[in-house]
């Protein structure tokens, strides 16, 4: 880690480097630039026009729309119960974790709740997509920098998380697996004590990510104070999960909701980091998919036994009314308005998805900037095109 | 009245927002904004609803960010109450079209108008959200929300598109996802979902009976 010392030496490199810029005015004729939508830095299609000053950015837009699939749309010609495969597909990721807060606004306009071995599998396997989601982003940050191993090593065990989340739901990305009133299936045999043991290879993948990048000088000079949001500036976009907490505000849904689901049976700490830029961000996803890991743990300790569907009719009618669900997905808030009118399909639903939010940040963040960081803030904000467009 | 985070555990569910704290954020909004707040529906345990006059839908924003202390910005979005006059597009198209209800019903805290815009804000300090709806006169003009939250930008120009609502100070409502000469507004209720009109759903073809039902030959189907 870069200790005090260090961090004075890069401050006054910076301080020299920006001197040199103020002292020799260089001419620079504007450019425009750009980036995708077809970029390896991107996980999807995402266009970026940056207008440059020499190497500087002065004005940045990114433009999305490439992948609209017009889910606000389609839900209000399906049925509840098929919905949840159409918000499978918008952080493709971390697709249980979209199930879920949809089904707690259906099961909330319903007066319904799942038994509590649902919730604590529900629990569970939200932490999984969380980890199994994180963990890519941990690999390809140091794609984005250069370094090749990490995406390697993330692959590699992200493997056992998604062979986990197969054993149980029978989809490796698209499980579809939560119902209105509980899950379809319950847990297979064998699945406590194999998830146990990838729990402890994913520890061992986060202490090995830790040292081969966030210990590294070049990833330590790229993404240190490089990209700084603000507190204020990032409530006002409304950014949210990792991308908020690293900029020092201490909000996480699991925690300061109270949900349906098991958040509250097990201990765990929401880390913060004061800095804002793209080291901090990271840095509290690393810190987070830790702690998922041992979320799960302790949920697989504390797993009740009983039924895993409540008494739900054949038919899912879903009475009068709004209903408004978020939970914290891997990207962030992730959040469901429905609107019910008493039919078999919902009258509106309005999809509020993580990096839409996150990604209009941009043409603030990304002023300023030099070229090659562009790369890196985008990757530290991570986004899922999916998660943009919907 | 702020609930400090090392005061909230996991074991003290109490120490969560109880519905006074609701109730005054009503009081607060009112207090700001006087009979601007047409009507504001409190669910106990679950969720608050505000409606504010169309005029006073920018100083709402001012009073919620400034006086409530809601300074995370959720999303803004808009209702289009106007039931579908193509149902849910599972019509057969060899049968005359049936009968459909067309008034407009609002939702919540009720409404005068067929499009709400609606909004969520959240006070990431007291752990409490907002929701905060506004009718839009027949102009379709409402007063833009970005000098309140930056982060109304984008979600105004994805409404406009999609809604055909103006937001009154948004200087930049280009579209987001459409071609720029895109005709028709998807997400109102009258524009239909033409996959649906052209290509019929299969359920109306080859209709399987649920299981359980009356008629239930096929076994555990």
């Amino acid at each position: 880690m870069t200790d005090l010392v260090d961090r004075k030496k890069l401050n006054y490199i910076a301080a020299q480097a920006a001197d040199a810029r103020v002292n020799v005015e260089l001419e620079t004729g504007g450019m425009t630039l750009n980036i995708g939508p077809q970029h390896p830095a991107t996980h999807g299609t995402l266009r970026i026009i940056v207008r440059l000053d020499g190497e500087q950015v002065v004005w940045a837009e990114p433009s999305a729309g490439y992948m609209h699939r017009g889910y606000e749309k389609l839900t209000e010609v399906r049925t509840y119960p098929q919905i949840t495969t159409l918000i499978n597909r918008i952080d493709w990721l971390g697709s249980f974790a979209n199930e879920v807060p949809f089904i707690l606004a259906a099961e909330k306009l319903m007066d319904i709740e799942a038994p509590p071995r649902a919730q604590w599998i529900r629990t569970l396997l939200f932490e999984l997509s969380r980890i199994a989601n994180i963990s890519l982003f941990l690999g390809d940050l140091g794609a984005q920098m250069g370094a090749v191993t990490p995406v390697f090593y993330a692959f590699r065990d992200r493997e056992h998380v998604l062979n986990l989340i197969e054993s149980a739901t029978g989809g490796r990305f698209h499980p579809n697996f939560d119902r209105i009133g509980g899950l379809k299936e319950d847990l297979p045999a064998g699945f406590i004590d194999e998830t146990h043991s990838v729990m402890r290879r994913l520890r061992n993948f986060c202490d090995e990510v830790e040292d081969l990048l966030f210990g590294n000088i070049v990833f330590q000079t790229r993404t240190r104070g490089v990209g700084v949001i603000p507190k204020e500036v990032a409530v006002q976009y409304g950014l949210s999960g990792a991308n908020l907490r690293a900029s020092g505000v201490d909000w996480d849904l699991r925690r300061d909701q109270r949900l349906p689901l098991s958040y509250d049976k097990v201990d765990f700490k929401v880390w913060t980091h004061p800095d804002g830029d793209s080291f901090a961000r990271c840095w509290v996803r690393l810190q987070e998919t830790r702690e998922a890991t041992k979320i799960v743990d302790q949920l697989l300790d504390g797993l009740p036994a009983g039924p895993i569907m409540a008494k739900v009719p054949r038919i899912i009618k879903v009475p009068e009314g709004e209903a408004w669900v978020s939970t914290e997905n891997p990207l962030g808030e992730m959040g469901y308005y429905v609107v019910s009118k008493g039919a078999l399909g919902p009258f509106r639903v309005k999809i509020r998805s993580a990096s839409f939010n996150n990604i209009s940040v941009t043409p603030w963040v990304l002023r300023g900037v030099y070229v090659p960081d562009i790369v890196t803030v985008l990757a530290s904000l991570y986004f899922i095109l999916g998660d943009i467009d919907r | 009245m702020v609930v400090r985070l090392s005061d909230v555990t996991t074991e003290e569910p109490a120490a969560l927002p109880g519905d006074g704290l609701r109730e005054q954020i009503v009081d607060q909004v009112r207090a700001e904004i006087g009979d601007a707040l047409v009507d504001s529906l409190v669910k106990p345990g679950d969720d608050l609803w505000l409606r504010v006059r169309t005029d006073a839908w920018r100083e709402a924003g001012f009073a919620l960010r400034d006086t409530v202390g809601c300074e995370y910005f959720c999303f803004v979005s808009a209702l289009d109450w106007l039931p579908s006059p193509f149902g849910r597009g599972e019509d057969d198209p060899t049968e005359p079209p049936p009968e459909r209800d067309t008034e407009v019903r609002q939702g919540y805290t009720g409404g005068d108008t067929r499009f709400q815009v609606f909004a969520r804000v959240t006070n990431t300090r007291l752990h409490v959200g907002v929701t905060i709806k506004t009718d839009v006169p027949d102009d379709l003009s409402v007063p833009s929300w970005v000098p309140v939250y930056a982060g109304a930008n984008w979600h105004e120009r994805e409404t406009h598109e999609m809604f055909g609502i103006t937001f009154a100070g948004h200087n930049d409502l280009r579209n987001m996802y459409l071609p720029m000469d895109f005709e028709g507004y998807p997400l109102r209720k009258d524009f239909p979902l033409l996959s649906r009109l052209l290509k019929p759903w299969p359920g109306i073809v080859d209709v399987e009976p649920l299981p359980g039902e009356d008629d239930d030959e096929g076994g555990e189907s």
